[in-house]
């Protein structure tokens, strides 16, 4: 590890100018950059085929990039040699969407697989095992074998695994997406917790949202082998018009004349619709809108239309509380310019 | 054959088989396996990619496996004089059947080890595991299941070469058979060696069956 790397803010993973063009020709990675932060959960969001399992293999280069570096925990792993490249892999777990454990081992044996290749003695392997069995709730299971599982325990047993030899970072290539709904609820708070009691940092590549807002930090959207849109997601879901809050609260594009969007987190504390109707004396309608619970915090994007009476003061109102993230345009009948009011309220106009 | 005479020779005849077919077994395995192990890591993409390798390999597999069992065994006597001294007998006879043996038991392996889950492997080398490491604890692991089912065709097929191997002075129950059952007209010789022979068979691949089945915790 070098010295550097103590330095705080330095991410764990840093990924620069990534290119991959593969023998076919398909160019899966078009200059990806991604800095993941120590002890966050990053997520990579996007379709299949954008190229997020080949980032993911880039990352511990499974897959040799074309050109660009991967850094992680302050070593260039692009430069290495082979068995320096096996030693740094060491410290970086993997878990995988089919759960690839060894059918011919027993759970314990696939746990103490990393600890053989890491030279780790028999004695202290057992102890080692048995403690992460404790650890992913599979005390019992150590002596069955990975057919006599469910999909859940089997996952369980590729995290046991990944967390074997203390790595830094682990990567999760859809790690929830051959599970069910509950499994994959059971499996995304282990991860969580994981993340919290051992501040290990996570990068996980998913095709659900509903993954990134259940236990994500910070979020990359990947589009044909490109990042689309990064940042924290509470930093995303407050900026007017990012891709992320379009993707979490869907409503119907381009927004019809008049139409004002308001995204809130967390904020619904306060009855704002009602005091608009009694202070302004305008008719609020509800177009549309969608709440959802983002990494536990209750949050949603509302559509509403308001008409008549003192709209523009309605309109300053919900601005003052940094409510009003995007405007659908002015109806016709009532245009009147908009007083800009600082950075934090930049109305957007819908296109 | 008088029934005196019948038992002695029934059991060196069984003694002569057994022996061309655990050592040729045996020698196919240790030749086999690797070989079978190099046709699947030379692959593009393989462990160690070396396709003109594979390509080299794979030829000389495809024309042993081409050659049938009788012309293989009479083609290579100059090399079998060269290895054993002799052309004739029961220890000349491993010679020719080892060679016919891995060819097929390098495909049967090969196939096995394709079996393997490709993420498995990965998954393995996302760990830090050298190649030798992957091979020795991932792929042949996991395929042993498939390794030890082929292992016990390639038996059965030694079993049936090693009678034609007979007919060249190698011996065994084959050799038997010919003599007495078809050049003597000896109905009972013949009927009790074929009766052993499938007795045999069975057993082995039952055996072979079990193994196979207890292997696999699939
Ligand atoms: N080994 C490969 N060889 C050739 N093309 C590949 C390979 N792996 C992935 N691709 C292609 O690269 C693109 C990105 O794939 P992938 O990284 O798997 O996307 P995602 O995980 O987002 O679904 C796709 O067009 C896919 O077909
Ligand atoms: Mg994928």
């Amino acid at each position: 590890m070098s010295p550097s790397y103590f330095g705080y803010n330095l991410p764990v993973i840093h990924v620069s100018r990534l290119r991959k063009v593969y023998e076919t020709g398909v160019v899966a990675l078009d200059g990806v950059d991604l800095d993941v932060r120590e002890g966050e959960i990053f997520g990579v969001l996007g379709q299949s085929g954008a190229g997020k399992s080949t980032l993911l293999r880039c990352v511990n280069l499974l897959e040799r990039p074309t050109s660009g570096t991967v850094t992680v925990a302050g070593q260039e792993l692009t430069s290495l040699d082979l068995a320096a490249l096996r030693r740094a892999r060491q410290r970086i777990g993997m878990i995988h969407q089919h759960f690839a454990l060894l059918s011919s081992r027993t759970v314990a044996g696939n746990v103490a697989f990393p600890l053989e290749v890491a030279g780790v003695p028999r004695r202290e392997r057992a102890t080692r095992v048995a403690e992460l069995l404790d650890v992913v709730g599979l005390d019992g299971k150590a002596s069955s074998y990975p057919a006599q599982l469910s999909g859940g325990q089997k996952q369980r047993v590729g995290i046991a695994r990944a967390l074997a030899a203390h790595p830094k970072v682990l990567l999760s290539d859809e790690a929830t997406s051959a599970l069910d709904p509950g499994t994959t609820q059971s499996i995304l708070a282990l991860l969580k917790r994981l993340n919290a009691e051992l501040g290990l940092t996570i990068l996980l590549i998913t095709h659900e949202m509903h993954v990134i807002k259940a236990v994500c930090d910070s979020v990359a959207i990947m589009r044909e082998g490109k990042v689309a849109e990064a940042g924290r997601v509470a930093d995303l879901i407050a900026t007017p018009g990012s891709l992320l809050t379009r993707e979490i609260f869907p409503l119907p594009e381009p927004a019809p004349p008049g139409s004002v969007t308001v995204t809130f987190a967390g904020q619904a504390g306060e009855p704002v619709m009602s005091s608009l109707v009694r202070r302004f004396d305008v008719d609020v309608d509800i177009l549309g809108g969608s709440l959802e619970d983002v990494g536990g915090v209750p949050s949603g994007r509302l559509r509403i239309r308001i008409d008549g009476g003192k709209r523009a003061e309605a309109l300053d109102y919900l601005r003052e509380r940094g409510l009003v993230r995007e405007h659908g345009p002015e109806p016709v009948d009532a245009r009147q310019p908009e007083p800009e009011t600082g950075a934090e309220t930049v109305a957007e106009e819908a296109r | 054959m008088s029934a005196d005479d019948l038992l002695p020779a029934l059991l060196q005849a069984t003694g002569e088989t057994a022996q061309m077919v655990f050592w040729s077994a045996l020698l196919t395995l240790l030749l086999g396996l690797p070989l079978g192990v190099l046709l699947v890591a030379t692959d593009r993409g393989g462990l160690v990619p070396a396709p003109a390798v594979k390509a080299v390999l794979g030829g000389v597999v495809n024309v042993g496996r081409s050659l049938p069992f009788i012309v293989l065994m009479v083609a290579i006597l100059p090399f079998t004089r060269l290895v054993t001294g002799t052309t004739i007998g029961t220890v000349a006879a491993i010679v020719p059947l080892t060679l016919g043996a891995v060819p097929f038991y390098a495909r049967l392996v090969e196939t096995a080890l394709r079996g393997v889950e490709r993420a498995v492997v990965e998954a393995a080398q996302a760990m830090g595991a050298s190649r030798v490491r992957v091979v020795a604890r991932v792929l042949l692991p996991e395929a042993l299941p498939g390794l030890v089912a082929g292992l016990t065709v390639t038996v059965v097929a030694l079993i049936g070469y090693s009678a034609m191997a007979g007919a060249i002075g190698g011996g065994g129950l084959g050799d038997l058979a010919i003599r007495y059952g078809y050049q003597r007209f000896d109905t009972t010789v013949m009927i009790i060696t074929v009766v052993l022979l499938v007795v045999v068979v069975q057993l082995v691949q039952s055996l072979g069956d079990l193994v196979a089945r207890r292997l696999s915790h699939r």
